[in-house]
């Protein structure tokens, strides 16, 4: 019976992204996926004749280009369209405008308060500055602060030194801005609500906190440091979907000689003696390998896949305190023709990028506080965007997909599993507030899907639907990643390891966790990693 | 007229102890004390005819060191064991759970489970708060180059972390930032003490139990220490206005001149470089040092003026959150309160009403948004039963701090403090059935009253939110984060400073320090 190298456990873009590296290194990699599609939440499927939806995850920009360009991505396929800006609603009929071009972006702001316009230059200028000492971190390893392993001395004397190398002053901002939170540091720069609302965005999406929450100015850079063709903070779509970069990443997997196998679920994974097997497929079939990596959050990786006795009780106690509570819905519309919004001028660019209609700090605050008391938010936060806009081929002529990412959405519902009825009043509640800015919107209304955590846990697989596969705190950060003593990629068990979101640097369609967890593995091989170009500094 | 080598402004228990520690050293120091009486938020006023009670109701972190080098006890202060006083969960439905000895070296009231896992936690949480002891006292460590004492300060930081253990030391790694609501949820069962541990978490800070790094606050209080018992507190005998007359009875054996009533006005700034102060009478004193004692935003804004300041440290100063939550109640009470199921002599203790981590999280949820909480969370003491001369005979005084009251109440306080009273109100009487009835007079301080009265900003004790980004080289902010200041000859020694607030007396000791170590 054939034994495989190395077996991936899930199809998604971390998995997909490590098992390329490994299949490149000369490893003879099958990735096992349970769906019967590829791309777990990076993923594109019709639904409704003629429309394509970006089902999970929806914007492209986080992606980490040394990847793409290892990979070979756009060969593949994989091409990204860069949008301009977009806009937050104003409950009074008017609107703020983002745009990409520092000085357009101004001017807009100037409309609304020319302190907070000349406020943006010296905003701007901080957070990159900000990114600029993070984003490295993003394609390294954690070392581990309690260890005395050479390695792990001389990656923290790196950090240390390139701390250091930010001089007194600015080491003193960061530290501030690490323990901030994103509404407390955007009241030193702003006075305008609307201003603030709109930048508190980057600091929530996807977290299970509030704006006013301490440690959400870091979530922004989490989400400011992306970039679509080496510009910075820009955001784009993927031509047909997300969808696109899994199917990009599996078609050069398989270029390099790689096996897919998909309708595949694992039941558990084989452990001899400590040290992995293989696995066990649902309905028994049992496949060999020497190494055994897992794209599946942590949670579900060690306390579904693996069992209790086959690992140390602190390890054990630690995943099951490792927090990974859903806070987010999605709800995917098809229209029948392009919603109109009375308050955006004709032809502005800000329809083509993502909309939002909470233009209060209070008002995503108390979106939270729903969250907090176990109820989806009355008054929600959506992040709203149009795809067609830019991407033909999703939807027919004329005709328009909208994807609204929708905050907050708690795993239950107070205290007890989602219902049908929940779902349906949950997208009630997303569509009225729709309406309320976009007239007869409810009519051009052909298709929806409606995803509460309770589906993205059942076909995603996202343990309570937390779509970074745990949450971005602090105790859940860098060497704390999924737990302490395990944030280099392995654990206890000998071969397996885990690739997903729950480990370092956390979510978003980025990929890094699949290739730092590929050059952890390929270092334990000793084989060359010469095919995976070093990280750089874009900034 | 005598000539002064230092002015400390503001005769609070930080300034005292700055004053009695430069003096000692052969410094010539007057005291400027803006008010009739000195001892700041640690005086006592009479509030109502014949009951008296002070701002700062319990003693839990006067710094070991202050006490011996002013030899307070000399001056009157006692630590006798007896004067620890227990910490009580109140509880509705009638069965409180009571800690007694230093934080709960015991629990009353509470099942066995409970206690065994509270053992284990508490040890924890001393173990992880010793850790932080020694970065509490000491400066800062400063980012650009360290000198000999901060590196020490690190060492030892460094060293107890070694001795934890590894699998310890990462679990401490893991919780320092924490929210403590996520914390006792890992490792509590009981609802009570979880209450009041998220409780004691965000005193005097504008945070939830939920909000990340909340666990910091229960870590501040655990590192202090009184009459040699971590996390102990106590009555002080003859309430803490005796705490405040001892400091200055050291302080004046050491040669400091106090001159109460004398409000600074200015801080002379002569190219570059601190001169004196001009009083509000126009008076000018002049000294190459001058200490402030008084919140930072006053001193650097108000008292030295923005115009001898470079625009980025005044923005840092002006960005420095001190928006006060905490209400002060004081109830003057023709008998002393019985409260449901607690033992009458255990009344001695701080009672907390906080039932529950969301009890609290609720509590805090409306000030976010600047409206006080329709159920809110308190501390109260009974001082006159420690005391009888706090109160005419037979009376009781009680002294609660209670939140969440914002300090810019969207409906303003005019209208609001009635409100928020009769908030307070029914939840005591929820505690202690009847108590209303005996209710002779009542004073509540909101932040506004607290910022007039006792020259708070903000109306924070703390001078200054005690959250993550404004401890150690960012308090009070970068550039006079380690009581030094941008203007030569001036110093800060306040709460405001590092470490941060209640009465420890390390940042007036810090700042006596980093002067006598400093050249002119």
């Amino acid at each position: 019976m054939k034994s495989w190298d190395a077996i991936v456990v899930g199809a998604g873009h971390n998995g997909l992204v490590n098992a390329c590296y490994l299949q490149r290194a000369g490893l003879d990699v099958l990735v096992v996926e349970k769906n019967e599609w590829i791309g777990g939440a990076a993923v594109s499927r019709s639904l409704t004749p003629g429309f394509l939806y970006s089902n999970c995850s929806y914007v492209c920009s986080l992606f980490r280009p040394e990847i793409m360009r290892d990979l070979e991505l756009p060969k593949h396929g994989l091409q990204v369209i860069s949008y301009e800006g977009g806009a937050v609603f104003t409950r009074d009929g008017d609107y703020l405008a983002n745009y990409r071009d520092h000085h357009a972006h101004r001017r807009e702001f100037a409309r609304f308060s020319k302190k907070d316009a000349e406020a943006y230059d010296r905003y701007a200028r901080d957070v990159t500055r900000q990114c600029r000492f993070i984003q490295p971190l993003l394609m390294r390893t954690a070392p581990d602060p309690t260890s005395l392993r050479p390695r792990d001395i001389g990656e923290l004397l790196y950090l240390g030194k390139k701390f250091a190398g930010l001089g007194a002053r600015e080491m003193a901002d960061t530290l501030r801005f690490w323990t901030m939170s994103i509404s407390d540091y955007l009241d030193e720069y702003f006075e305008t609500d609307v201003i603030k609302a709109n930048f508190s965005i980057s600091g929530i999406i996807g977290t299970a906190l509030g704006p006013m929450s301490p440690g959400t100015a870091y979530v922004l850079l989490h989400h400011y440091m992306g970039e679509v063709d080496g510009s910075v903070g820009a955001w784009g779509y993927a031509r047909g979907g997300m969808g696109a970069i899994t199917k990009a990443l599996a078609a050069s997997f398989r270029a390099s000689g790689g096996t897919i196998r998909t309708d595949a679920e694992v039941e558990r994974i084989l452990i001899e003696n400590g040290r992995t097997g293989g696995i066990v497929l649902a309905g028994g079939e049992e496949i060999r390998a020497r190494l055994v990596v897992s794209n599946a959050d942590v949670k579900r990786t060690f306390l579904k896949l693996v069992e209790e006795k086959e690992l140390p009780d602190t390890f054990l106690r630690r995943v099951k305190n490792f927090r990974m509570r859903g806070s987010s819905g999605k709800v995917n519309i098809a229209l029948d023709s392009m919603p109109e919004f009375p308050a955006l001028p004709k032809d502005s660019p800000s329809i083509r990028g993502d909309l939002h209609f909470t233009d209060s700090v209070e008002r995503m605050e108390r979106a939270y506080d729903d969250w907090k008391a176990g109820r989806w938010s009355a008054d929600p936060f959506l992040d709203m965007m149009i795809p067609t806009t830019l991407d033909p081929t999703m939807a027919p002529p004329g005709k328009h997909f909208m994807s609204c990412f929708v905050q907050y959405c708690p795993p239950k519902v107070e205290g007890r599993d989602w219902t049908d009825a929940d779902r349906d009043a949950f997208a009630e509640t997303v569509i009225s507030q729709i309406a309320d800015y976009s007239p007869g919107f409810r009519d051009r209304i052909v298709h929806m899907e409606v995803r509460t955590p309770r589906e993205l846990e059942a076909e995603v697989g996202l343990t309570e639907g937390n779509i970074f596969q745990g949450e971005l705190t602090f105790d859940q950060l860098l060497f704390n990643r999924p737990v302490p003593g395990y944030a280099q990629y392995r654990s206890p068990i000998g071969g397996l390891y885990i690739c997903g979101s729950s480990t370092h640097p956390g979510g978003g369609v980025m990929g890094a966790p699949g290739r730092n967890a590929a050059s952890e593995i390929l270092r334990d091989l000793k084989r060359g990693a010469n095919h995976m170009s070093p990280a750089h500094d874009v900034i | 007229m005598t000539s002064f080598d230092c002015i400390v402004i503001g005769g609070g228990h930080n300034g005292l102890v700055a004053a009695a520690y430069l003096a000692k050293a052969g410094r010539k120091v007057l005291v400027l004390e803006a008010e009739t009486e000195t001892g700041g938020a640690g005086r006592s006023h009479e509030f109502a005819q014949g009951f008296r009670v002070s701002m700062a109701h319990l003693l839990n972190r006067l710094h070991p060191e202050t006490v011996k080098t002013l030899d307070l006890e000399s001056h009157g202060l006692t630590f006798s064991p007896t004067r620890q006083v227990p910490s009580v969960a109140l509880s509705a439905s009638g069965d409180p759970l009571i800690l007694t000895g230093a934080y709960g070296e015991k629990l009353e009231g509470a099942s066995p489970d409970a206690a065994r896992q509270w053992a284990e936690v508490r040890a924890q949480l001393f173990r992880y708060a010793g850790i932080l002891k020694p970065l509490l006292a000491r400066r800062p460590p400063a980012l650009g180059g360290m000198a000999l004492a901060e590196t020490a300060a690190f060492a030892m930081t460094g060293l107890s972390l070694k001795r934890l253990g590894q699998e310890d030391m990462r679990d401490f790694l893991r919780v320092l930032l924490m929210n403590v609501a996520d914390f006792v949820d890992e490792v509590l069962s009981d609802d009570r003490l979880k209450g009041l541990l998220a409780f004691d978490a965000v005193l005097g800070s504008h945070l939830g139990p939920r909000s990340p790094t909340s666990l910091l606050g229960l870590y501040y209080r655990l590192a202090g220490e009184i009459g040699g018992a971590p996390g102990g507190q106590l009555q002080p005998a003859g309430g803490m206005g005796a705490v405040m007359d001892a400091l200055r009875s050291a302080a004046e054996e050491a040669g400091v001149v106090i001159r109460t009533g004398s409000a600074v006005a200015r801080i002379l700034v002569e190219n570059g470089r601190a001169a004196g102060v001009a009083l509000d009478d126009g008076e000018e004193i002049r000294a190459a040092t001058v200490v402030s004692a008084a919140n930072p935003r006053t001193t650097f804004i108000d008292l030295v003026g923005p115009h001898h300041l470079d625009t980025g440290f005044v923005r840092r100063v002006q960005n420095v959150r001190m928006k006060g939550d905490a209400a002060k109640l004081h109830l003057a009470l023709d008998r002393a309160p019985e409260f449901l199921g607690l033992p009458l002599d255990h009344r001695r203790g701080r009672l907390v009403i906080a039932p529950s981590t969301n009890y609290v999280e609720n509590a805090f949820n409306p000030a976010k948004y600047g409206e006080f909480s329709p159920d809110p969370a308190m501390e109260m003491t009974l001082p006159s039963l420690d005391d009888p001369s706090l109160a005419p005979a037979g009376g009781c005084v009680l002294s609660a701090t209670v939140q969440y009251a914002p300090y810019a109440l969207k409906e303003g306080w005019e209208s609001g403090k009635p409100k928020f009273l009769e908030a307070i109100l029914s939840v005591l009487e929820r505690h202690a059935p009847g108590i209303r009835k005996t209710v002779l007079h009542s004073e509540l301080l909101t932040p506004p009253d607290i910022e007039k009265k006792y020259r708070l900003p903000g109306g924070h004790w703390h001078h200054g939110e005690l959250q993550a980004d404004q401890m150690l080289m960012s308090r009070p902010v970068f550039g006079a984060e380690s009581y030094g200041t941008p203007i030569a000859g001036l110093f800060l020694a306040g709460s405001g400073s590092h470490p941060g607030g209640g009465i420890s007396g390390v940042p007036g000791m810090n700042a006596a320090k980093r002067i006598l170590g400093t050249k002119g």
